[in-house]
């Protein structure tokens, strides 16, 4: 582990936090607006759980930065182009088809993902992992089970589910394409290896898909990373939004 | 046995503190006013989602963030709690949440009130929970069981969202002149709604009487309010908050009661939106549980 260069890692675990960190934030947007209120405790849920898994993230990500900024300062005080959430989590939540389609293929992902991480060289890592792992599954089996019913429900909501496939499809293409940070950290110890975590997803994909009796979208040429900071046009307001508060009232405590 | 002698029976179980269970006979405007209470009581819960939603997204530090989200999702929790209590009463939820949105149905008041600042949250968590809790603590004891029940749960989860707003005023109150004025102004905003959560005056309040004979209701409305001033009163000193003066001016109460509140309009086309958005995905539910249920029975 001492290895690797301190600033890798620091960039890898800041990765797994934002993108939690996003997508809880795109789910908290929903919460008192779902279309049943089953779907919005459900939906709180997840908000909360990877809310949690990214606050825990962030602290880890501070401590090995050793610049002394804690959760909130990742949090609220850095910039767009210093997020590094994948792009997926990005995403505006659209109709519950999008919300659905969205959480599916990030659950099918993670759960791969942390359980290799569960084996961390890193201990702090292993154990967040572990933890988030339990509630990870939890939040597939609402997405999948979400995801067959409006792919194998009516006409219209078998349209929709596609159709935010098709839409959100090109935003999976960094998740499992390793590049130099995610190489480093895997021959580390301290990483996944995204090879094996795409074959997991895959299967998993397929497998509900079936189920649903929606199509699996064809993989386009993308090379846009949100890992690598290069993000689309909605990321901005939504960090906007966020920071607000921290941002008009520097060094304030709440 | 005829009418006037079940209604005898019953009031004599009341009288004896006995609980009243759905499968009891009880009075049809019993049955009714409890329908309209506990309802009314639900869909403030879900309503009341709303003003304190506003603020998920802006939250200022993670963990308030976090212990919002946990807040909202309670109240989203006490509303589902409260519907499957008053469907006890032999109605459903589906026809509830129809009379809500179709503007027969009420919902408190002060959630037509608007959240401009963070500090509003605060104010939401201290004074209306605080008067929420003063209304349903009475509410644990009431004669029909299932609200008894449900009220002994949402009271301990009240207390502790007070408790969480309660921490917000009191962070502001310790900061920057421009947070200690942000919590001022919340205060200003909220003690006159928050006050008027207890309802009208006694002398004008058309359901307090029979309630406190069916003892769904034990204190009067002004005795509650009261009781809230007194107990807030330090509570404010202690955060170096002035309490406003004055008069609660009731015309206000009716005028966003009937509709004219700061966002009456919002709170329930949010509450349509969703409910209309979500119509092909519930629809997809059933369609989808149909379809299992035809290839099972295929399959036997």
């Amino acid at each position: 582990m001492s290895a690797v260069l301190p600033d890798r890692h620091f960039l890898y675990v800041l990765r797994l936090a934002d993108s939690n960190l996003v997508l809880a934030q795109r789910l908290g947007e929903l919460i008192g607006h779902a279309p049943a209120l089953e779907e919005d405790l459900g939906i709180a849920n997840v908000a909360l759980d990877l809310l949690g898994q990214a606050r825990l993230l962030l602290a880890h990500a501070g401590v090995l930065e050793g610049r002394g900024r804690d959760e909130d300062m990742l949090a609220f005080l850095r910039a767009e182009h210093e997020f590094l959430n994948a792009t997926l989590t990005e995403q505006p939540n659209g109709d519950f088809g999008d919300t659905i389609a969205r959480q599916f293929l990030y659950d099918s992902w993670q759960i791969e993902l942390y359980g290799q991480l569960a084996q961390s060289a890193d201990p702090t890592l292993a154990a967040i992992a572990a933890k988030a792992l339990k509630e990870t599954r939890y939040h597939l089996r609402y997405s999948a089970g979400w995801l067959v019913r409006l792919g194998d429900g009516t006409g219209e909501s078998h349209a929709r589910a596609h159709a935010a496939l098709e839409r959100l499809w090109p935003h999976t293409v960094e998740l499992c394409d390793p590049d130099d940070i995610d190489a480093a950290m895997f021959a580390a110890g301290i990483g996944a290896d995204l090879a094996t975590v795409r074959r997991g997803w895959d299967r998993r994909i397929d497998e509900t898909l079936a189920e649903a009796t929606l199509e699996r979208p064809a993989t386009p040429p993308w090379r846009w990373y949100g890992k690598r900071g290069e993000h689309g046009e909605y990321l901005g307001r939504l960090l906007a939004e966020m920071q607000v508060l921290q941002r008009s009232h520097p060094g304030a405590s709440w | 046995m005829d009418t006037e002698a079940l209604e005898r029976q019953f009031q004599a179980r009341i009288d004896a503190d006995e609980r009243i269970e759905p499968k009891d006979w009880m009075p049809d405007a019993y049955r009714r006013a409890l329908i309209r209470q506990m309802a009314q009581h639900a869909h403030s819960e879900i309503v009341g989602m709303l003003p304190e939603g506003n603020w998920i997204t802006r939250a200022p530090t993670l963990k308030r963030k976090a212990i919002l989200m946990a807040k909202v999702q309670d109240e989203g929790g006490h509303g589902a709690y409260l519907y499957s209590a008053t469907e006890t009463l032999g109605v459903t939820r589906g026809q509830l949440i129809d009379e809500l949105l179709d503007g027969r149905a009420r919902y408190s008041s002060i959630f037509n009130y608007p959240t401009p600042t963070w500090a509003d949250v605060g104010a939401i968590g201290w004074l209306v929970d605080g008067a929420a809790i003063m209304n349903q603590i009475p509410l644990c004891r009431c004669s029909y069981g299932p609200y008894a029940r449900a009220m002994v749960r949402i009271c301990r989860e009240e207390s502790f969202h007070q408790r969480q707003g309660y921490d917000i005023m009191l962070q502001l109150a310790r900061g920057s002149d421009a947070q200690r004025r942000m919590a001022q102004q919340a205060l200003d905003r909220w003690w006159w709604p928050a006050l008027m959560m207890f309802g009208p005056p006694d002398a004008d309040s058309k359901h307090s009487a029979q309630s406190m004979r069916w003892k769904v209701k034990r204190f009067s409305n002004d005795e509650l309010r009261e009781r809230f001033i007194e107990f807030t009163t330090p509570q404010a000193e202690y955060l170096g908050l002035v309490i406003p003066q004055g008069e609660i001016d009731w015309s206000e109460f009716r005028d966003v009661l009937d509709g004219h509140g700061p966002c009456n309009r919002e709170r329930l086309a949010a509450r349509r939106r969703a409910h209309d958005q979500g119509r092909w995905v519930r629809e997809a539910a059933l369609a989808h549980a149909a379809k299992r249920e035809a290839r099972l029975r295929e399959a036997v």
